[in-house]
Formats: structure tokens, C-alpha cells, sequence
């Protein structure tokens, strides 16, 4: 597996996204302010659109990466645009030094993988429990340093993860929410998948499947 | 003089708001950052950056920064750590709701108050009350 894992992620995520959209505009409907799936649509699809024409180079993955947190930033809009931003452009730093050839360790992946649930938790000062992308984001990042730890590969230990932030995302159902705009509607949230939890576990998803599709 | 920034999701707002204070403090300089990279509903750090520096460009005294949502304050955090310390050192952001707090803001700033002042004056105190003190509490139109 080479560096390009990360651009056939990002191109993964940015199809799941547009087949998603509607599911997560309508989770966000129910607790937030309807937006979730449009937002994270438009942004995916203005990263896929500058990967296409070459305005981001795809060869380096921690530049790939930081690019993509700036555009994110710049296009999602508000707190999910600045955050998914922060995780992009966070595991872009831990990966900064590496060119990209021949291969990406598992160390490599879960040193990002780790510097992204961290950015988030720091900006958005929150932690699992809370109803919000955590929930998905942590216990991901810990299935795959648990997974590697044991000796699985790094595409088994994606898939771990990925099962784990799905497990996390709908975990946070009966979780009142205490963060963002769903925390407007205090015990209302309750019996509400939280919709960046949602979004979060299909990247991790996305990610697992690219690797194991040996992109 | 003290400049402002505007930071909300819709660009409208924004421009409505700037309206506003062109007639309230036509001097003051204030700056705008609006929507996404796109122009879609939303925040963008690259904007607020801009709009920041913009404002301090002009106004070496400093600047108020203003939000119209919570959510906006991710973004904009992402932009301050952005800028150099000794460009930050001149910026304060506002916890006042937006609309009132600009407005007071910008009639602080225009009579020459301090980067300080013009941060207390954007902060429109806990239980002011925009209505006359005979109008009923419970929201009612007044008898």
C-alpha cells in the first residue's frame, strides 16, 4: 500500500458523502439545523473537484492532507467544516515528513489517526459521551492502536476501526446532547443518532475500504 | 480608531448589518467575513483570516471581533492561530450578541475608545432589556 491510499480515500469519502447526503441532512434535521449532509457534500465535492484538476497535488499524503483540511474548513462552514478541517489538516502534520513511498506503517496511520481525533477533541473541547464525532472518532482511533498493537495488519485493523465507530456513532442514540447546535434542544436530542458521529464513522468506513481495496 | 469584524454564516446578515453601522459610525472601519469560500451559509477560517488582517491593516489601534453564532467561534480560532503574535495581540473577540453589540461597539470605537473599551461596549450586559420597562413580561403587546 503506498501513498496513494489517502487520495483514493478522500475520493472514497467524497462518493459515500454524495450517497449519503440526504440520510445526513436528515439526522441533522431531526436535532440540528438540517444541513449536515449538504454542507459535507459541497465541501467533498470542491476537495474532489480540486484533486481532479490538479490544484492539489495527490503525491505527498501530509500535504494531500492539509490541503484538504483547508478546503474543508473553507467549504463545509461552521462547526463541522472547522473541525473535520482541524482532524484533515492535524493528521496532514503527523504525516508532513513522509513522502509517501514505499508504504504506510501502521505507527504512521495511527500517529495521524491519533493527532486528528486529538485536534478535534481541542478545538471543539469535548470528549466522548457528549453526542458529537468523538463518539466515533476515539473509539476508532483506539480500535486500530488496540488492533496493531496485537500484530493485525493494517488493513484488519482499519476494519476494526471502522466497525468500532460505527458501534460509537450509534451509541450516541439515548446520549442528551451537551455540545454544538443539537445542545439547543437538551433532552429532545435523546432517541437522535448524532448526525457528525454518522459522518465520521462513513470516513472511517471509507478509509478502511480504500485500504483494503488496496488503493 | 478601533475597527470591527463581522463574522457570521450569511453573508446578507452581514452586509445588512454593515449597512447599519456605515450610517451609525460611517468612520469606523469594519470588516466582513461571511459564508463560506463558496458563498453558501457557513463559516470559512480563510475568510475570517482575511478580514482580520484586513481590519488591522487599517486600524493600528486594533480590532473588535463580533459572531453571530457559536459555531462560528471554531472557525474563527482556526483563523487567530493563523495570524502572528504581534497581529493577535491586537484582536479581541466579543461575547455580545451580534447586532446590538456592533452597534454599540461601533458608536464606542467612532468616539475614539480603546481596543478595551470598545470590547466592554460590544458586550451589551446580562438582562438588558431591549423594551420599554412598562412592556408586560410575558411578551405581550402592552395593553
Amino acid at each position: 500500500m503506498s501513498g496513494t491510499l489517502i487520495a483514493g480515500w478522500l475520493r472514497l469519502a467524497a462518493a459515500r458523502i454524495a450517497a449519503e447526503r440526504v440520510h445526513l441532512t436528515e439526522l441533522d434535521a431531526a436535532i440540528g439545523d438540517g444541513d449536515h449532509g449538504i454542507n459535507m457534500h459541497r465541501g467533498f465535492r470542491a476537495l474532489e473537484t480540486r484533486m481532479a484538476a490538479g490544484d492539489i497535488a495527490t503525491d505527498a499524503p501530509g500535504s494531500l492532507l492539509i490541503l484538504a483540511g483547508r478546503t474543508i474548513t473553507g467549504t463545509v462552514g461552521g462547526a463541522s467544516g472547522a473541525l473535520y478541517g482541524r482532524a484533515l489538516m492535524r493528521a496532514g502534520a503527523a504525516l508532513e515528513a513522509w513522502s509517501g513511498e514505499p508504504g504506510m506503517t501502521s505507527a504512521q496511520l495511527g500517529a495521524a489517526l491519533r493527532a486528528a481525533v486529538n485536534g478535534v477533541a481541542a478545538l471543539g473541547r469535548s470528549r466522548p459521551g457528549e453526542k458529537t464525532m468523538l463518539d466515533a472518532l476515539v473509539p476508532a482511533a483506539d480500535a486500530f492502536e488496540a488492533a496493531s498493537a496485537v500484530g493485525v495488519d493494517l488493513a484488519g485493523a482499519l476494519r476494526r476501526a471502522a466497525d468500532a465507530a460505527e458501534a460509537g456513532a450509534r451509541a450516541t442514540l439515548p446520549i442528551m446532547a451537551t455540545k454544538g447546535r443539537a445542545s439547543y434542544l437538551g433532552e429532545r436530542s435523546i432517541g437522535h443518532l448524532d448526525p457528525g458521529a454518522v459522518s465520521s464513522a462513513l470516513l472511517v468506513r471509507a478509509l478502511a475500504d480504500a485500504a483494503a481495496g488496496g488503493a | 480608531m478601533v475597527a470591527l469584524v463581522l463574522v457570521g454564516h450569511s453573508p446578507e446578515l452581514l452586509r445588512g448589518l454593515r449597512a447599519m453601522l456605515a450610517q451609525a459610525a460611517p468612520a469606523v472601519v469594519v470588516s466582513v467575513a461571511g459564508g463560506t469560500d463558496t458563498g453558501a451559509l457557513g463559516t470559512s477560517a480563510s475568510k475570517i483570516l482575511a478580514a482580520v488582517r484586513g481590519a488591522l491593516a487599517e486600524a493600528p489601534e486594533g480590532a473588535v471581533v463580533l459572531l453571530d453564532l457559536g459555531s462560528a467561534a471554531l472557525a474563527l480560532e482556526m483563523a487567530l492561530e493563523d495570524l502572528v503574535p504581534a497581529l493577535r495581540e491586537r484582536v479581541r473577540v466579543s461575547r455580545g450578541a451580534l447586532v446590538e453589540g456592533a452597534v454599540r461597539a461601533a458608536v464606542e470605537a467612532a468616539g475614539g475608545g480603546p481596543l478595551a473599551a470598545v470590547l466592554v461596549a460590544s458586550e451589551v450586559p446580562p438582562g438588558h432589556d431591549k423594551l420599554p420597562d412598562d412592556w408586560p413580561a410575558d411578551g405581550t403587546a402592552p395593553a
